[in-house]
């Protein structure tokens, strides 16, 4: 066999879908009909777990370690609200695409910034733009209405045909809808000889280049790509609640998302969801149960999850193997494990 | 002018005191403690409840505020922290983060969610105008305790067994190891001390910065600029760094206080893509 | 981390936990109370909800015939929460009013719901003017700042405060005080001599304060949110602006009774105007701030207590008034005029504007006792929010 058709057959493979991945989206296509009465929260989930995913385009995928994601985020939050708001464009889908190509657009030019440094550089540079935008959209309130948030945002109907409800059923599965197609084109792009370069650069650089891999060149690709994707999470936010404030930007958004998506695991494109979920519930439950501290809960959760982990691994060291190997995972960040 | 500089270094002076045990931890072991802020917090609610409900003078009680950090510095490090060296930086995140929010709902369930204020005595307030140069009792304070503390570091680091060790630790952890250092040893004692310290910085600005639950998220930001534009190689950058910082920000804010905000982010921007390893930083081996 | 079985469980379970709609109970009334019980503005949320719990308790779970059931959630201020929050409120838990709102963007947020959904909103904090006029279904027992920094510039003036530097918070609550402060102060021949904004979330006032004394105005005009105040005082002090003459003047968001004990003899002396004050000299508050002080572990009730309170009040009594009846325009319709004795004194709801309306008082924080007390010592009575007079 030729090395070239050997490696189609590799990525052939890579691409297969695991039985575990249909159930997954199987599973999110049941809720829109078992759970009504939850599809508010799981908006806000599929919302949260696209962003994870464009973190993880470039934290699992290329290694840059991101603390100011919201950048993108909130530019493709306002984007979509002003769109909306000038009546420059009436259509969501449509506005979707231009908040993800405005936020696409800041993520290239800022790209260039990230090149050098070590990841705590990146965290910090990424992190300063983040909140440098946070403090532009605040100074310009007569455009973005500053501190107060943007008011009087009125959303069309989608494609012209489904007008957004109050039980949230519309935004629920335009959100899915929207999840799921970014999640195949980020699926396939990461099967492809593109993202196993990505790989190789994120394994080790040096050697990336030396086997003639642009490094350069497919980080600042991917850092816009990625920008895209979250531009495009952030205009969801502001199409489904028809609002957008400065919180889009903060620091605390960024650091949930990177939460979220360690919580998922990186590196295999469905931590940021299943990090999202898990994370949504158990705070929305918590909140129920008590509002004024739930975070102590959480924060345990988080301090056991990580302590705990060799334990758990030993206990689920079988299920869980088998099921890293159902969705076609392969262990990057574990690689002590046993 | 000269009251904006004077204000501005005892702002950085006191970052200084507050990160430089982060700045150590994450250039030694490597570690990514973004609790760091829980133990400052401490300091500053032990200093909150010795001063104004058992009336523990003010003085007293900043000594009293640094041992209480440290030994929560070295309880928490030996208990929990050494599970978690080995593992990835992400999972330090998650860890330390998990931290964060315990302690900001366990302060807030102990003490309540307003700001707390140290009773501070009456000659510690006011201020002296020498030469039309306005000098805060407090900041002055504030410089000679953080100048003393800074030089004395720098004295421990340079001048005894102890200091060798832990530089030579800092820069390589495996010779270091292999020269017969006991380095889980030198960095528990270290994280206990830059825990105190953060205890220390809590205890002292709680007058200026305010004291609430969510101090360890407020100002994590601020401490991890520290670290990152100083470099985590020695302590003498942190310490320009956040001089440079506390200078900015303050100056930032009265002279252009439109922009008050846009400035030490800009700077840290132009400085990280200046000199990705920090101001002061060497770019190491590792 | 593998732990992708630890993590596919969980999630089963959560979402099947999840997955159990919660049954709405028969005849109850549930209020949605969304207050920011984590983060920043905890401290709001905290006094509201001490509040609110308090009046229930004194009141009874039960209304012309219905009980009574607050459901409380956490939004951390942040607005997308407080918009979900609410809309979750009104579609799975059938809520007949949403309440609280700890800052201006929550409320507006959840404002487009209101009318839509036609669910009375209660707002018991947010100041801004603008925020009854979002939605035909809000109501509020909170305050405008207008209300009581067009009293402060009326008194500046007549004590001879003529040059006054303003520092507000930068957001709308902020730029509203300014605002309105600017509009009369300068109508009546007082000169600002500068307006500084600081950033919402603020470490350090001192650079802006050295600012504003370096400007040597007789006053500094200053609105910070709840819960800053604090702070502001304890840098004034520092400056040394207190010793050099200048006056703090204001809006009582600064000598906030939830901080005044721990601010400090600096701040004896300041003059504010303000809706409420926890010595504010009637039987019905003595009582309150007792029985508050009792229920909270000597916690003071300040004036977001009194929203709070006032607000549950405004709830009982438009419940009392329709018989029980939820539908929305009844419950509003009820709210409108209703006149009653609050804590901080005699209170109604503008019948045109949905909000409140009630005495400012101008106190000057002394020491009573052993404690700091916003004393008050002149009563400007039953004023409407001046902003919204003006459009007129």
């Amino acid at each position: 066999m030729t090395l070239a058709a050997q490696v189609a057959r590799q990525l052939a493979a890579r691409a297969r879908w695991r039985p575990l991945e249909i159930v997954f989206w199987l599973a999110a296509l049941a809720s829109i009909f078992l759970l009504p009465s939850r599809h508010l929260i799981l908006t806000e989930i599929a919302i949260l777990g696209l962003f994870a995913l464009s973190l993880d385009l470039i934290l699992g995928y290329a290694g840059i370690l991101s603390l100011g994601h919201a950048a993108f985020f909130g530019l493709g939050a306002y984007a979509a609200g002003l769109l909306a708001k000038y009546g420059l464009v009436g259509e969501p889908v449509l506005a979707l695409f231009a908040a993800g190509l405005g936020a696409a657009a800041l993520g290239f030019v800022t790209s260039f910034l990230l090149l050098r440094g070590s990841d705590l550089t990146r965290l910090m540079v990424t992190l300063g733009i983040a909140l440098i935008l946070r403090e532009i959209a605040n100074r310009y309130d007569w455009l973005t209405g500053g501190a107060d948030g943007l008011q009087g945002i009125v959303i069309g109907p989608v494609l012209g045909a489904f007008a957004f409800d109050i039980a949230g059923h519309v935004a629920y599965v335009y959100s899915l809808s929207v999840l799921f197609l970014a999640f195949l084109a980020a699926r396939r792009l990461m099967n492809s000889p593109f993202g196993l370069s990505l790989r190789a650069i994120k394994g080790n650089s040096l050697r990336a280049s030396a086997i003639g891999i642009g490094v350069d060149a497919r980080l600042v690709a991917i850092y816009t790509i990625a920008a895209g994707y979250a531009g495009i999470a952030g205009a969801l936010l502001t199409q489904t609640t028809q609002f957008a404030s400065l919180d889009v930007f903060s620091f605390e958004r960024s650091a949930d998302v990177l939460l979220v998506l360690i919580l998922g695991g990186t590196g295999y494109l469905y931590g940021g969801l299943i990090g999202a979920v898990v994370f949504k519930l158990v705070q929305d439950a918590l909140i129920d149960v008590t509002a004024q501290y739930w975070q102590f809960w959480i924060g345990l959760v988080l301090v056991l999850i990580v302590l705990g982990g060799e334990r758990v691994k030993r206990l689920a060291a079988a299920a869980g193997g088998r099921i890293a190997r159902l969705v076609g995972r392969r262990p990057k960040l574990d690689a002590k494990a046993p | 002018m000269l009251t904006i500089l004077f204000d501005g270094i005892a702002y950085g002076m006191l970052l200084f005191v507050l990160a430089c045990g982060l700045a150590v931890t994450l250039g030694l072991m490597n570690f990514v403690n973004l609790a760091h802020g829980a133990f400052a917090m401490a300091g500053g609610y032990v200093t909150v409840v010795l001063v104004n409900r058992l009336g523990v003078p003010f003085l007293a009680a900043l000594p009293l505020a640094f041992l209480a950090s440290f030994v929560l510095g070295a309880l928490m490090e030996r208990t929990l922290y050494v599970h978690v060296y080995a593992k990835s930086h992400l999972e330090q995140v998650l860890f330390t983060i998990g931290l964060v929010f315990m302690s900001v709902a366990a302060v807030d369930y102990v003490m309540g969610s307003q700001q707390q204020f140290v009773g501070l005595p009456a000659a510690l307030q006011g201020r002296y105008d020498v030469l039309g140069v306005g000098i805060g009792k407090y900041r002055l304070l504030i410089i000679v305790i953080c100048g003393a503390l800074t030089a004395a570091l720098q004295l421990i680091l340079v001048g005894t067994r102890f200091g060798t060790r832990l530089r030579a630790a800092v820069d390589d952890r495996r010779v270091a190891r292999g020269l017969g250092i006991n380095v889980d040893a030198v960095f528990a004692v270290t994280f206990a001390v830059g825990s105190g310290l953060a205890g220390l910085g809590g205890a002292l600005g709680a007058e200026i910065l305010g004291l609430d639950p969510i101090f360890p998220l407020k100002f994590l930001i601020y401490f991890l600029i520290v670290v990152t534009v100083g470099g985590t190689s020695s302590i003498t950058g942190p310490f320009l760094a956040s001089l440079l910082l506390g200078i900015a920000d303050v100056a930032g804010k009265y002279y252009v206080p439109k922009l008050g905000a846009f400035v030490i982010y800009t700077i840290m921007i132009a400085v990280l893509i200046w000199r990705p390893q920090g101001l002061f930083g060497r770019v190491t081996a590792r | 981390m593998s732990r992708n079985g630890l993590v596919t469980a969980s999630a089963a379970i959560v979402l099947a936990l999840s997955a159990v709609d919660r049954a709405p109970a028969q005849d109850a009334v549930k209020i949605g109370l969304i207050l920011p019980m984590t983060g920043q503005q905890a401290s709001t949320g905290r006094q509201i909800d001490a509040a609110v719990r308090l009046y229930v308790q004194q009141n009874g779970a039960n209304v012309a015939g219905k009980k009574v059931e607050v459901i409380l959630k956490d939004d951390g201020a942040v607005p997308d929460n407080t918009k979900r929050l609410a809309q979750e409120l009104i579609v799975n838990d059938k809520v007949a009013f949403i309440a609280g709102f700890g800052v201006t963007p929550a409320a507006l947020a959840a404002a487009p719901l209101a009318t839509q959904a036609k669910v009375p909103e209660v707002i018991m904090a947010a100041g801004t003017s603008i925020i009854t006029e979002r939605s035909p279904y809000i109501v509020r027992t909170s305050f405008t700042l207008p209300q009581s920094s067009v009293i402060i510039a009326d008194w500046a003036v007549k004590n001879g405060i003529r040059k006054v530097v303003s520092i507000v918070s930068d957001y709308a609550p902020g730029i509203d005080s300014e605002t309105s402060f600017k509009e009369r102060f300068t109508a009546a021949g007082g000169q600002l001599v500068e307006a500084i904004r600081v950033p919402f979330q603020n470490p350090d006032f001192a650079p802006f304060l050295q600012r504003a004394r370096d400007a040597q105005p007789d006053a500094i005009f200053v609105f910070v949110p709840s819960g800053q105040g604090g702070a502001f005082v304890k840098q004034f002090a520092e400056r040394g602006l207190d010793k050099a003459g200048i006056k703090l003047i204001g809006p009582g968001d600064v000598t906030d009774d939830d901080l005044l004990n721990g601010m400090g003899d600096a701040v004896i002396g300041a003059v504010t105007a303000h809706l409420y004050s926890a010595a504010h000299p009637s039987d019905i508050n003595k009582a309150f701030v007792a029985a508050f002080k009792k229920a909270n572990a000597g916690m003071r009730p300040n004036f977001m207590a009194v929203g709070g309170y006032d607000g549950m009040h405004l709830i009982y009594a438009a419940l009392k008034k329709t018989n029980g009846a939820t539908e929305g325009d009844a419950l509003v319709g009820a709210m409108k005029g209703m006149a009653w004795e609050s804590p901080r004194g005699p209170i109604s709801i503008d019948p045109e504007t949905r909000d409140i309306v009630q005495n400012i008082y101008v106190r000057k924080v002394e020491k009573v006792g052993n404690e700091l007390y916003n004393v008050e010592f002149a009563t400007f009575e039953a004023v409407k929010d001046p902003a919204k007079a003006a459009k007129k």
